[in-house]
């Protein structure tokens, strides 16, 4: 009895550690980066930071460096909406057939190569919008290194979060509702529209965000494919440069309060990030009530 | 019993005797070297150190990259025992001991079928400054141009930025549209399959798939950096915090010798002897 007591205590210590060691953690990180960013946070001044539109740091000629991060804000969320515009239908329409619609052994193939290409390193991805996507870019205009191909790479990138998860969802709704649905006349479209996907859709807005994050944070494949000018992209064959791939290009070589500027974007990003997985939690919460 | 006291005696004096001429005449080195820095340098200082443990079985010298302020830096805190600079050092930063390795001149490149074959350093300042947008203004096609540079802090950057964009006076920043790679390789990649596009590399990184313009009528081959006719031509370095010793001094002397900077001429880059 007083065994079984203490294994059962004892356990539960153990678990308490582990949860309370990523607690600590994700502390650790917004500690250091933070702390590590103040120097170009007191030297910049937070709105020149955040508002300038010029990144140069390290002019030529006796000009002093500059360093806003304008441009890279706007590529960020540009090129995250245009992967969710395009990953949004597409995964959904793909999590649909998979979860209701496909013959048996047309799923058994799918679904593992969807879930395959969750594990493909984004260089991969990258490597291949640089020599597939980019060329096809080129084509209509442009330099081909640009806000499109980052896009569409993108897109691909977060395609399978956006299915698996939604899939997940989808087939997670009780029978009784369709059979409901069904039952009352409603076509097997409409069972879908009306019924299924607005039980599902909790599961639905987390697959979204989950892709989200993925796309704001993407650094590697981006440097590959969006070209990285510090220019305000006017156009979709422009290039763009986002703050992920903004801080992989550059630390290399950075020093002093350029590598301060570097770790105050990587700030910004995990604000960033913050801001849409709280969003997250209250769409789950809502949905949850409803 | 004495008659083998005699054998074991001349056994031994014998081994003893071999084991001292195979000391005297191998002088084997051993030991570890570390180096950081220069990626424009990391290719070329790979083949020297891979020569010189060809020579010497018993050293390992490791080559690392980072770029050069990683290579001052690292050298500097004394992480590694060579550091590598491919410009020459800013007057804000830590004053070390340069061997000068090699020169290099810095090729501007563009995807080989392209007309224009030929650019001043004047052309080459407006192109990359943003003044000059289409190749018809330079000879070429009706077409814009696609200007691609390396990141900032980069040495290939910066040495570009200090030879042409700052001389003469008034320095002219590069342009901000222009497309942003991060190494040598990901410039020639990018250049190479744009016909519309320019960028700047390295003498070492030359090949088939780029096309490298002559500057001022002077076309960028290594003699003529060498003679100094080539307009765009910088050091590289090797960097020690001290005066090298022991066995770092061994090899920056085999990498300045006759057979090193033969290493550096078969590579493409301007050997110093």
């Amino acid at each position: 009895m007083r065994k079984r007591y203490l294994i059962d205590r004892g356990s539960r210590g153990l678990l308490l550690i582990c949860a309370t060691a990523s607690v600590a953690v994700l502390l650790a990180i917004a500690v250091f980066i933070l702390q590590r960013s103040l120097p170009a946070f007191g030297e910049i001044g937070l709105l020149d930071f955040l508002l300038g539109t010029k990144w140069d740091p390290n002019p030529v000629g006796d000009t002093p460096p500059s360093f806003g991060i304008l441009v890279m804000i706007v590529g960020t969320v540009l090129v995250t909406l245009g992967a969710l515009v395009i990953a949004i239908p597409l995964g959904l329409g793909c999590a649909v057939l998979l979860a209701d619609m496909a013959p048996h052994h047309f799923r058994q193939i799918l679904r593992p190569a969807v879930e395959l290409l969750t594990g493909i390193p984004s260089v991969v991805y990258g490597l291949v919008g640089l020599v597939l996507i980019v060329p096809l870019v080129r084509q209509i205009g442009g330099p081909g290194l640009s806000l499109a191909a980052g896009i569409i790479v993108l897109a691909a990138m977060i395609l399978p979060t956006v299915i698996s998860i939604s899939e997940d969802s989808i087939r997670a709704v009780p029978r009784i509702y369709r059979e409901g649905a069904l039952a009352l006349g409603a076509t097997s479209w409409q069972t879908m529209w009306r019924v299924v996907l607005p039980a599902a859709r909790s599961g639905i807005a987390a697959s979204i965000v989950l892709g989200m994050g993925r796309a704001v944070g993407e650094a590697m494949a981006m440097v590959l494919v969006i070209g990285m000018a510090k220019a305000m992209p006017n156009s979709l064959l422009d290039p763009a440069r986002p703050m992920a791939p903004g801080i992989a290009l550059e630390t290399g070589y950075a020093g002093g309060i350029h590598l301060s500027a570097l770790f105050a974007i990587g700030v910004v990003l995990f604000l960033f990030i913050v801001i849409i997985n709280s969003i997250a939690i209250v769409v789950f919460k809502r949905g949850a009530r409803a | 019993m004495k008659a083998s006291m005699k054998w074991v005696l001349l056994v031994l004096a014998g081994i003893l005797a071999l084991s001292m001429v195979a000391v005297g005449c191998g002088r084997e080195l051993s030991g570890t070297i570390t180096e950081a820095g220069s990626t424009t340098v990391q290719p070329l200082a790979e083949l020297l150190a891979d020569e010189y443990m060809a020579k010497h079985s018993g050293v390992q010298v490791t080559i690392g990259g980072g770029g050069t302020s990683v290579g001052i830096t690292s050298v500097n805190n004394g992480t590694v025992d060579i550091g590598a600079a491919s410009r020459e050092l800013k007057s804000d930063e830590p004053q070390l001991v340069k061997h000068l390795l090699a020169k290099d001149g810095i090729a501007i490149v563009v995807k080989p079928g392209n007309p224009v074959s030929g650019l001043t350093k004047t052309q080459v300042r407006d192109i990359f400054g943003g003044v000059i947008k289409n190749w018809k203004d330079v000879g070429g096609s009706d077409h814009a141009i696609n200007v691609v540079v390396r990141e900032s802090g980069s040495g290939t950057r910066t040495a570009f930025e200090e030879m042409v964009m700052a001389k003469p006076e008034p320095a002219v920043a590069i342009a901000s549209t222009a497309l942003e790679q991060n190494s040598n390789g990901g410039v020639k990649q990018v250049v190479g399959g744009d016909s519309y596009a320019i960028g700047f590399i390295s003498f070492g990184y030359i090949d088939s798939t780029v096309k490298a313009l002559s500057i001022d009528g002077i076309e960028a081959t290594a003699e003529n950096a060498k003679s100094d006719t080539y307009p765009i031509v910088r050091p590289l370095y090797f960097l020690t915090k001290e005066a090298p010793t022991g066995l770092v001094k061994e090899f920056i002397d085999f990498c300045l010798s006759d057979e090193g900077q033969a290493i550096v001429a078969d590579e493409g880059y301007v050997s110093i002897s």
